[in-house]
């Protein structure tokens, strides 16, 4: 989880991402950034993030994003 | 039977809307479905083949997939580890062929229809500049109405099945109405399986609630419709017929009208169409959001024709973004570029092919291809010079949320905005440029007050109600931003003061609507893409 927060605070160290709970409802986070971070989470956690994936449910909080990862590195 | 009309409003809605009502609720799809061929039918005749094509040829490629699913299920459940990796890929390999072939089927067609003698026209002028006597026919090819919008959303639906999203729907009816439903045919919104399918499916009841509110939002698009598009209509036919005697202001004047008549046009259209989708108790997706306080390019597309921009996002920009190449690009460049390269590189990959598709599924012509382009030009630089507007505002110490920034950025989106309307409306891409260059010779702002303006069959009164039109929708478009009226918008007022906004509107639509002698039968735009 740590480093999962650490690679979203090198995406955009403006953003609260402990508390947002709708990055993507709100725009707070563009699809550009979800194509940086998904890229990110490939490298760290050697997962395969598929097309299917980019869901605004994986990625509107930390959790979510978090719950993705663990999913994936399951599969 | 457009749907501002007389006949689909009098006439045919309430005839669909009782048929629904008084059809068992296991049969009401099946009336919803017969309502949106007989509509189909009513435009484009025994082109309603196509879309009935569309749909069974939709089911058989879900269903495929789907069945693929199950003998890959079934072949790795005896198998485990690497060996289950394997099949599963090579399961996605053989359901990858499916989707592809379904999507290449479904976009040859529309392809065919829509652009074989765009092609053949372009081909003869290269084969005749190059000498040639030889020179390919043009056919008569006759476009099924609403053609681009059902096939995007069976190409989603498509795609949906194919992700494991949804699974295949194995009834042919339920696919029938979710592309078939009447409200949406001719102009979209363009919503995915998993927005509307299911309730359609239901047959509800009507309920008195969704037919007030329906009712309402149909008054509202109304309003928008023939009282300003309607009128705006003749001055932008008047400008765009004849831009070789317009000049300066009088091109700006085009643009600007062009601009708010398509607007008021396809929005008051869409809440027609919402309305009627209401009615029935069904959500349909909304397409705008105030789209003219957007402060930049990228956030006008995020409140324009929002449908057709996640459309474009979910199945185009997604997926090149994801693909593998672009994923080898992403970690080279990273490693080697740094972040800014790397970005401007996916940028450039993946925005490409999106507005390369949008402007080809606006229309056949250059025209609108150099409007998709102007937008990719114009993104692809807002990301670009995002760095040194950043490095600017930190030199300059601007207030990004300060009020004349944020005016000031709106006027900037504005000029784009128009800008590209005026490519989009043209008489084509010569027609485009040579307004664009004539708008900076001779401005003449005279033009304004000496009398030009009351030459295309509007007086002081229409532009007054135009002008009065515009600042009403602004105020309303306001209240929306911010929400004042919550969830229960215009039901959180008193009663009275409901009913004069009925009244106001119903009164304003007939006698202010820009019907009768000097005025035309304008049909919807978009319904023409």
């Amino acid at each position: 989880m740590e480093t999962l927060r650490n690679i979203l605070m090198e995406i955009d160290d403006s953003i609260d991402w402990n508390s947002k709970k709708a990055l993507i409802d709100d725009g707070l986070i563009d699809s550009f950034a979800v194509i940086s971070l998904v890229a990110e989470l490939e490298d760290q956690f050697s997962i395969e993030v598929d097309t299917a994936e980019i869901i605004p449910e994986n990625f509107n909080s930390l959790e979510a994003i978090w719950n993705m990862v663990r999913r994936l590195q399951g599969k | 039977m457009a749907y501002h009309t007389l006949i689909y409003l009098f006439l045919f809605l309430p005839i669909a809307l009782l048929a629904y009502q008084l059809t068992p609720q296991k049969k009401r799809w099946v009336t919803l479905v017969l309502s949106g061929y007989l509509f189909f039918w009513s435009i484009s005749g025994k082109l309603v083949f196509y879309l009935i094509g569309t749909t069974l040829f939709t089911h058989y490629t879900g269903v495929w997939l789907s069945w693929m699913r199950l003998q890959r299920d079934a072949a790795i459940s005896e198998l485990s580890g690497e060996e289950q990796a394997v099949t599963k890929r090579q399961y996605k390999k053989k359901e990858k062929i499916i989707l592809a072939a379904g999507v290449i089927l479904l976009l040859s067609v529309l392809i065919y229809l829509k652009y074989y003698n765009f092609f053949v026209q372009n081909v003869n002028i290269l084969l005749g500049s190059a000498g040639s006597s030889i020179l390919l026919r043009s056919r008569e090819l006759v476009l099924p109405i609403g053609i681009s919008f059902y096939t995007l959303q069976a190409i989603g639906y498509m795609a949906d099945v194919y992700w494991e999203k949804i699974p295949a729907q194995r009834h042919p009816g339920k696919l029938a109405l979710f592309l078939g439903f009447f409200p949406q045919i001719m102009e979209g919104p363009i919503s995915m399986y998993s927005q509307t399918a299911e309730r359609l499916w239901e047959g509800a009841a009507l309920q008195r609630e969704n037919l007030s509110r329906g009712s309402v939002r149909i008054l509202w698009g109304l309003f928008q419709k023939v009282l300003i598009a309607d009128r705006l209509y003749l001055i932008v036919q008047g400008i765009f017929d004849n831009y070789e005697n317009y000049h300066g202001v009088m091109i700006v004047v085009a643009a600007v009208a062009y601009t708010v008549q398509l607007y008021m046009e396809f929005s008051g259209c869409m809440d027609i169409i919402i309305g009627s989708g209401r009615m029935f108790g069904i959500i349909l997706p909304e397409n705008f959001r105030q789209p003219f306080i957007s402060k930049s390019a990228a956030e006008f597309w995020r409140r324009w024709h929002i449908t057709l921009g996640v459309w474009f996002k979910t199945y185009v920009f997604y997926p090149v973004s994801m693909s593998s190449l672009v994923k080898k690009w992403n970690k080279f460049g990273r490693a080697h570029l740094g972040k800014y390269a790397t970005k401007l590189g996916i940028s450039a990959f993946a925005l490409f092919p999106v507005w390369l598709c949008n402007g080809l599924w606006h229309g056949v012509g250059w025209h609108y291809i150099f409007y998709g382009m102007y937008y990719f030009v114009i993104l692809f630089c807002e990301i670009a010079l995002e760095p040194v507007k950043n490095k600017c505002i930190e030199i300059c110490h601007i207030k990004e949320d300060a009020f004349y920034v944020k005016i000031l950025r709106i006027l900037k989106t504005w000029v784009i905005i128009f800008v590209g309307e005026l490519f989009f409306r043209a008489n084509g891409l010569y027609a485009g440029l040579k307004m664009f260059q004539s708008m900076f010779h001779d401005f003449e702002f005279r033009r304004l007050w000496d009398g030009t303006l009351l030459t295309f069959g509007l007086d002081q009164a229409d532009y007054g109600v135009v002008i009065i039109g515009c600042v009403i929708v602004a105020i309303v478009g306001m209240i929306k931003e911010r929400n004042l009226l919550g969830d229960l918008g215009i039901w959180k007022l008193r009663l009275p003061v409901r009913w004069a906004l009925y009244y106001g509107l119903i009164f304003a639509i007939v006698i202010f609507g820009a019907y009768g002698a000097g005025y035309q039968q304008v049909d919807m735009i978009y319904a023409g893409f």
